[in-house]
C-alpha cells in the first residue's frame, strides 16, 4: 500500500471521528493517569451507559494530557460543539457527567477543565489555559492524549509516517544521520551524547545491525518513557524505522521491564499493525529497504538498563555490563553492531525529518535543542509529565505548571534524574533545564524525573532511601559496587539511628572513590552521588541526625523495610551456589 | 501444596512463547507468566531446549528477583518504595501490610493467600504512594484504604 492512500484513508476515518456525528469520548488510560486510578472500569461504565440509553458512542482510549494530577481525564465531542474535558472522574461521578452534557446538554461545572475547539462557551474556561497545558510545547508528546494509542490510522491522521515516508522516498541515508546531527538531538537517556553521531559510528558496517530501543527505565521517579509507549507508541516505531533507515540496520528490539503490562501490550499492538499496514517488514512502502523490529523482555533488575548490560539481557543472560571497548556500534548483541537510544530520543526523529533541523534546532537552547520531558512528583500541588522547551527554569516548572508546594510548605531539596543524580537543595530553583546548565549545577537532568520534596524530610531519610534503591539493584559484577553500596547503606542507616559518627562521613568518601574508580558502568561509578550530593547541601542534616537529633524527625518516624538483594555474582553462578535457587535462601538466612 | 508439572507440559509452554526471539531469560518469563513460578525441572526442561547447563539457567532465575521458586500466594501484593512514594508515606504502608500479614520483610504468609513484595518503582508517580495487587495499579494509598483493601481480599 502506498503512503498516500494510506493517508487518505485514515484522513477519512479521522474526519468521520472529528464531525462529532457519533459522540467521541476520550478517556485518559495511561499508568500516571489513568489505570492506575481505575479508567478501565470507567471505560467499562461508559459502555454500560451506552447500552442502557442505547447511544452509539465512539469510545477511544488515549494517553495523558501532562495534568496527571486531574486524572483520570475524559473529553466528550459532540456535533458542532468544542471537545468537552472534565478531570477527577471517577466511576461514580462519569455516568452523570456524560448523560448530563449528551442527553440533556447541560454541562456540569464540577470537575469541569475546559474547553478546546474555536468556540468559546459561556462560562467555560479554555482547556489550552490551564498553566499544565500552557506551559507545554510537544513535540515526542504531540499526539499524547489525542489520539486513541490502539489506531494507527488516528497516527497517519495526524502526520505519522510523514517523516518516514520523507526519508525514504527522498533522502539517503547520510541525508538522514546528517539531518539529526543538526538538529542537535542528543540522548535523553542519560547521558545526553549527540544521536546522530552515535548512529554515524554504525554506517560504515555491513551485514546484520541492530537499533535498540532501551525503555527500561528503572529509574523512580520517571515514566516519561513508558508515558510515551502507553501514549502514543507510532511515534517510536516510526523513529525507529527512520533511525534503522538511516544507519542501514535490519533488526530493531524494543526492550521492556516485564510486568508493564500497558506499554508492553500497547507497542505489540503498534508493531502489529504497522506490519499490517506495510510499514514494517519487507520493502517498506515500496522503498527497498526492510526492517523488523521485536518486543524484547527483562525480569526485575535495574542495571539492565546500562547499554551493554541491556545487550546481555536481549541475549537472555544476567544483565551485568561487560567492559567496553568493543563498544556496541563494532560488537553489540549477538555480536553485532548495535546502535542503543532511549525512547525519547527516538520519539523525537519523526518530527526532525518531517520539519527540518532548522525548526527543532529553533526549540530550546544553544546546546540542548529541543523540549524535555519532566515527571513531576512527590510534595507538588499538580505532579505530572509535561514536556516543556529546553531552558526553562525549575523554579519555573515547580511553580507554573506543578503549581507550587501545597499547604504552604517550603520547598527542602529535589531530586532529579533519577537516584543517581543525586539531589538538589532549593537554591537550585534558577537552573535552567538543559544538559549542560544542569551538570554545572551538579546535577544531571538524566532521564526527566524531578521529585520534589518539601521540608518535612529530612536528608538523611531521602539518601537512605536512594542509598538503598543502589544497594537492592546493584548486580554484583563489580565488588566495589556490590560491597561498597551494601557498606555504605550500613553507614547511612546507622546516621539515620542516631548512631552515626563524624569520621563515618571521611569513611563514605573513600568507599565512594574506590566505587568510581572500580566499576564498569554508571551504577557503581555515579552510586556514591546521592550521599556526596546531599551532604553538598545538607551537611547540617546528617551532624543533627549523628547527634540523635533528627532535624524533621522522619528518620525515626518512616521506619522503612528494604527488601535484601539477593542476586548472586559470577563466580557464586560459576561454583554452582544458584543451584537450585540456594543463593537466595543463603542471603536472607545470613541477614 | 506443590504440583507436579510434567516436562512436556512445560517444554510446551517453553515451545509456544510469545516471542521469537527466544532466550533462556525469555523462556524462563513464559514459564513463571503461565505456571506463576519456577518448579524444579523447568530450569532443565529450559537448560534442554537453550542448549546450556543447568548452572547457567538457574544463574539467569537466580539473578532476576522477579523469579520465584515456589507457588506465590493468591493475591501478589506488591508495595512501591521509590522515593517519591517513600515521601508519600510508603513506610506506613509497608508496616502496616507487614503487620495485618504477620511478616518481617517481603516474602509469603503462611495460608497462602499473599505474596507480599517491595517494587523499586511502579511507574505512577504522580499518583504516589502506590501499591499493586496481581499486576493492578491503586494510587493516592493510604494506610485506611489499604487495611480496607486487604480485609475485602481475605
Amino acid at each position: 500500500m502506498s503512503y498516500e492512500s494510506l493517508k487518505n484513508d485514515s484522513d477519512i476515518r479521522w474526519s468521520e471521528l472529528n464531525s462529532g456525528n457519533i459522540p467521541w469520548i476520550r478517556v485518559s488510560d495511561a499508568m500516571c493517569c489513568g489505570s492506575s486510578l481505575g479508567s478501565e472500569e470507567i471505560v467499562q461504565t461508559i459502555k454500560g451507559f451506552s447500552k442502557k440509553h442505547n447511544i452509539s458512542l465512539n469510545i477511544d482510549t488515549v494517553g495523558c494530557h501532562g495534568i496527571c494530577y486531574a486524572g483520570t481525564i475524559i473529553d466528550v465531542l459532540l456535533e458542532d460543539k468544542p471537545r468537552m474535558f472534565w478531570g477527577y472522574v471517577t466511576i461514580e461521578n462519569v455516568e452523570e457527567i456524560i448523560d448530563s452534557y449528551i442527553n440533556k446538554n447541560k454541562i456540569i461545572k464540577k470537575n469541569l477543565l475546559g474547553s478546546l475547539g474555536d468556540q468559546i462557551i459561556k462560562g467555560v474556561p479554555r482547556f489550552s489555559d490551564l498553566p499544565g497545558i500552557q506551559y507545554q510545547n510537544r513535540i515526542a508528546l504531540r499526539n499524547s492524549g489525542n489520539i486513541a494509542f490502539n489506531d494507527i490510522h488516528q497516527y497517519i491522521a495526524n502526520g505519522g509516517f510523514l517523516g518516514l515516508n520523507k526519508a525514504l522516498s527522498s533522502m539517503s541515508s547520510e541525508e538522514v544521520i546528517n539531518e539529526v546531527k543538526n538538529s542537535g538531538l542528543r540522548g535523553r537517556g542519560g547521558a545526553a551524547f549527540p544521536t546522530g553521531v552515535k548512529w554515524s559510528f554504525m554506517a560504515n558496517s555491513k551485514g546484520k545491525k541492530y537499533i535498540l530501543c532501551n525503555c527500561e527505565e528503572g529509574d523512580p521517579g520517571a515514566f516519561n518513557d513508558k508515558g510515551i509507549l502507553e501514549s502514543d507508541p507510532f511515534t517510536l516505531i516510526e523513529g525507529m524505522i527512520i533511525a534503522g533507515f538511516a544507519t542501514n540496520s535490519t533488526n530493531g528490539y524494543v526492550f521492556i521491564r516485564h510486568g508493564h503490562e500497558g506499554p508492553i501490550i500497547r507497542t505489540e499492538e503498534a508493531i502489529k499493525q504497522a506490519y499490517e499496514n506495510g510499514l514494517l517488514g519487507e520493502n517498506i512502502l515500496g522503498s527497498g529497504f526492510s526492517f523488523d523490529i521485536e518486543v524484547s523482555l527483562t525480569g526485575d533488575s535495574y542495571v539492565a538498563g546500562e547499554e551493554t548490560a541491556l545487550m546481555e539481557s536481549i541475549e537472555g543472560k544476567s544483565s551485568r555490563p561487560r567492559s567496553r571497548p568493543p563498544f556496541p556500534a563494532a560488537y553489540g548483541v549477538w555480536g553485532k553492531p548495535s546502535t542503543i537510544n532511549n525512547v525519547k530520543s527516538l520519539s523525537y526523529v519523526a518530527e526532525i525529518i518531517r520539519n527540518g533541523s532548522d525548526w527543532f534546532k529553533s526549540t530550546g537552547t544553544e546546546s540542548s535543542s529541543g523540549t524535555a520531558i519532566v515527571c513531576l512528583s512527590g510534595d507538588i500541588s499538580n505532579p505530572g509529565m509535561y514536556e516543556v522547551e529546553m531552558g526553562l527554569s525549575i523554579g519555573d516548572v515547580i511553580e507554573k505548571l506543578g503549581g507550587g508546594i501545597p499547604n504552604g510548605r517550603k520547598l527542602k531539596m529535589l531530586q532529579t534524574g533519577g537516584p543517581l543524580g543525586g539531589v538538589l537543595g532549593s537554591d537550585s530553583l534558577k537552573v535552567k533545564i538543559d544538559f549542560d546548565e544542569m551538570a554545572k549545577a551538579g546535577a544531571i537532568l538524566g532521564s526527566g524525573g524531578i521529585i520534589v520534596v518539601d521540608d518535612r524530610t529530612c536528608a538523611v531519610d531521602l539518601t537512605k532511601s536512594l542509598v538503598a534503591f543502589c544497594q537492592y539493584e546493584s548486580c554484583g559484577k563489580c565488588f566495589p559496587c556490590r560491597l561498597g553500596m551494601t557498606h555504605l547503606l550500613e553507614i547511612v542507616e546507622k546516621i539515620s539511628k542516631g548512631e552515626g559518627v563524624i569520621e563515618d562521613l571521611a569513611l563514605m568518601n573513600k568507599i565512594g572513590k574506590n566505587m568510581q574508580a572500580g566499576s564498569l558502568c554508571g551504577h557503581g561509578q555515579l552510586g556514591y552521588n546521592p550521599i556526596s550530593s546531599a551532604l553538598k547541601h545538607f551537611q547540617k542534616d546528617f551532624e543533627e541526625c549523628m547527634s540523635g537529633d533528627c532535624p524533621t524527625g522522619s528518620c525515626k518516624k518512616r521506619n522503612i523495610v528494604f527488601p535484601i538483594n539477593t542476586r548472586p555474582n559470577a563466580w557464586q553462578v560459576k561454583s554452582g551456589q544458584v543451584y537450585q535457587g540456594k543463593i537466595r535462601q543463603v542471603v536472607n538466612d545470613r541477614k | 501444596m506443590l504440583k507436579d508439572y510434567k516436562d512436556e507440559y512445560i517444554l510446551n509452554i517453553i515451545e509456544n512463547q510469545h516471542y521469537t526471539t527466544r532466550t533462556i531469560l525469555s523462556s524462563l518469563l513464559a514459564v513463571q507468566d503461565e505456571i506463576g513460578y519456577l518448579p524444579k525441572n523447568s530450569v532443565n526442561v529450559v537448560a534442554e531446549f537453550m542448549k546450556v547447563s543447568t548452572n547457567d539457567v538457574w544463574g539467569v532465575a537466580s539473578f532476576y528477583l522477579n523469579f520465584r521458586f515456589d507457588p506465590p500466594g493468591k493475591y501478589n501484593l506488591e508495595i512501591c518504595w521509590g522515593p517519591s512514594c517513600h515521601i508519600g508515606g510508603a513506610s506506613d504502608l509497608q508496616q502496616t501490610a507487614l503487620k495485618k500479614l504477620d511478616l518481617e520483610n517481603q516474602g509469603d504468609t503462611k495460608d497462602g493467600k499473599f505474596s507480599l513484595k517491595f517494587n523499586t518503582c511502579l511507574g505512577a508517580c504522580p499518583q504516589a504512594p502506590l501499591i499493586s495487587v496481581n499486576h493492578k495499579l491503586y494510587g493516592k494509598m493510604n494506610t485506611k484504604k489499604l487495611s480496607k483493601m486487604m480485609d475485602e481480599l481475605n
